[in-house]
């Protein structure tokens, strides 16, 4: 078995230098890769480009990095809970690429897949489409979407072992296995490592060959951002 | 006049049984209160479940287990989870059924605009780009006018788009209409509301053909 293991989210993130580009796992703030974001915060690295379906909220998630102004570009589908975001963005400081949803993920799977580019019907006749190769197949239009680059994917499972195996759990999965190996390292950080033997092969989401680092995370706090209920 | 729980009840007469139904955030999310009891259906919510199911009870939320409106919810029996890519493979690749969203703006020859307004509000698409790309069946629900009053079905839209030509069916506090080839054709009329109410608030060309039935709701 390779192994992938490493003691921390410190030695996880060795090598995280300024100006370099991070994918980041999660929707909303379920199933964010918190450690991971704590310790951005920590190192203090600046003009990072993050791609994140969202931003976080002004407190917690994303928000933190933006907070501290690390960030130089968020590529994202969906910003509404964040008014620093908003902020930074209506005012200049931030550089935004607003990307449809469906075209996000598959440009993160796209980099994970060895696809250089795709065809997306998402966003043609739009602003989105703009700058972009456009091409009609059965009559229907479509535009070119470019594979994701990036230096680190920080994707956070619910369980994962040694090999880098990865299991998530409900909707936290959402981005974290389409970030998998479409960046140069992938980062995993688990709720749980289990040991050696224990995931059973046929339920695992992601194998470990995406993987290059998986840690124990700690302290998760997994904010809830509308908790609706309904009454017995 | 429709309120939005009324919105969401006729457009629930819409749904059919064994459709995959993907709801929008907003008064959509409401049609799933309304929907006929002996159909089967699922809802589809695009961060990565089939088989939505009600807002959990007190004391039984879970923190990995939200909609796209990252509102907790539950899943149902025969209810699963996937990723954003396989979501959205589903969404592109027509296997749902139908797809219900809101709007700011729709124009008489079906585009849509709900996630921009240029130096003032940028919440982002989400998957509205995707959505209405892809989907064959496209609802709209929304409020006939803005809060200046102004028509929200328009010859043309004055934000930018999320997609050209896809809508076909619009509910409204106000009207059932169909984007038709010259553009708004009139279906039903909300109770209590006339055909000349639903003319003052439309901008774009409303067709009218015949008697206009009251909606049943």
């Amino acid at each position: 078995m390779i192994r992938k293991t490493v003691a921390n989210v410190t030695d996880a993130l060795a090598e995280v230098k300024d100006g370099m580009t991070f994918m980041l796992g999660g929707f909303g703030l379920c199933g964010i890769p918190e450690n991971a974001i704590s310790e951005l915060v920590n190192l203090g690295v600046k003009d990072i480009t993050c791609i994140s379906n969202n931003a976080g909220v002004d407190d917690f998630g994303l928000g933190l990095l933006l907070q501290q102004h690390q960030i130089k570009k968020m590529i994202s589908s969906y910003v509404g809970e964040n008014d620093e975001f908003e902020r930074q963005m209506l005012s200049g400081e931030l550089e935004v690429e607003l990307t449809p949803q469906g075209t996000l993920a598959e440009k993160c799977r796209a980099a994970q897949a060895g696809f250089p580019a795709f065809f997306t019907p998402a966003g043609y006749g739009t602003e989105v489409a703009e700058g972009k190769e456009v091409r009609e197949f059965d009559g229907k239009m479509y535009i070119l979407e470019e594979a994701f680059k990036a230096d680190f994917a920080f994707v956070k499972a619910w369980k994962g072992d040694a090999a880098g195996n990865l299991i998530f759990k409900g909707t936290a999965r959402n981005f974290n296995p389409c970030m998998c190996g479409a960046a140069t390292i992938t980062v995993a950080e688990v709720e749980e490592l289990v040991p050696e033997g224990e995931l059973d092969p046929n339920q695992i989401h992601i194998p470990g060959i995406f993987v290059q680092r998986i840690f124990q995370g700690k302290d998760y706090e997994k904010r809830i951002e509308q908790r609706t209920v309904r009454q017995k | 006049m429709l309120d939005k729980n009324g919105i969401a009840k006729r457009i629930a007469q819409e749904v059919e049984d064994g459709y995959y139904v993907n709801l929008g955030i907003g008064i959509p999310t409401l049609v799933a209160n309304y929907v006929r009891e002996d159909i089967s259906v699922e809802f589809q919510s695009e961060n990565g479940i089939l088989g939505m199911g009600p807002f959990p009870f007190e004391g039984e939320e879970d923190a990995d287990l939200i909609n796209a409106g990252k509102q907790t919810i539950t899943a149902l029996p025969g209810a699963s989870y996937f990723d954003s890519a396989t979501s959205f493979a589903m969404i592109r690749g027509k296997h749902v059924d139908l797809t219900i969203l809101g709007a700011m703006e729709v124009a008489e020859n079906g585009d849509i605009a709900n996630w921009k307004i240029p130096g003032k509000m940028v919440k982002g698409m989400g998957g509205a780009m995707d959505l209405v790309a892809s989907a064959e069946n496209i609802i709209v629900a929304m409020m006939h006018t803005n809060r200046a009053g102004e028509s929200k079905l328009l010859k043309k839209c004055s934000l930018p788009l999320t997609g050209v030509g896809c809508v076909k069916k619009i509910v409204t506090n106000l009207a059932v209409l169909e984007v038709i080839e010259d553009g708004f054709l009139l279906l039903e009329r909300a109770p209590g509301v006339s055909v000349d109410d639903i003319k003052a608030a439309t901008e774009g060309n409303l067709i009218i053909r015949g008697e206009v039935i009251e909606m049943n709701v």
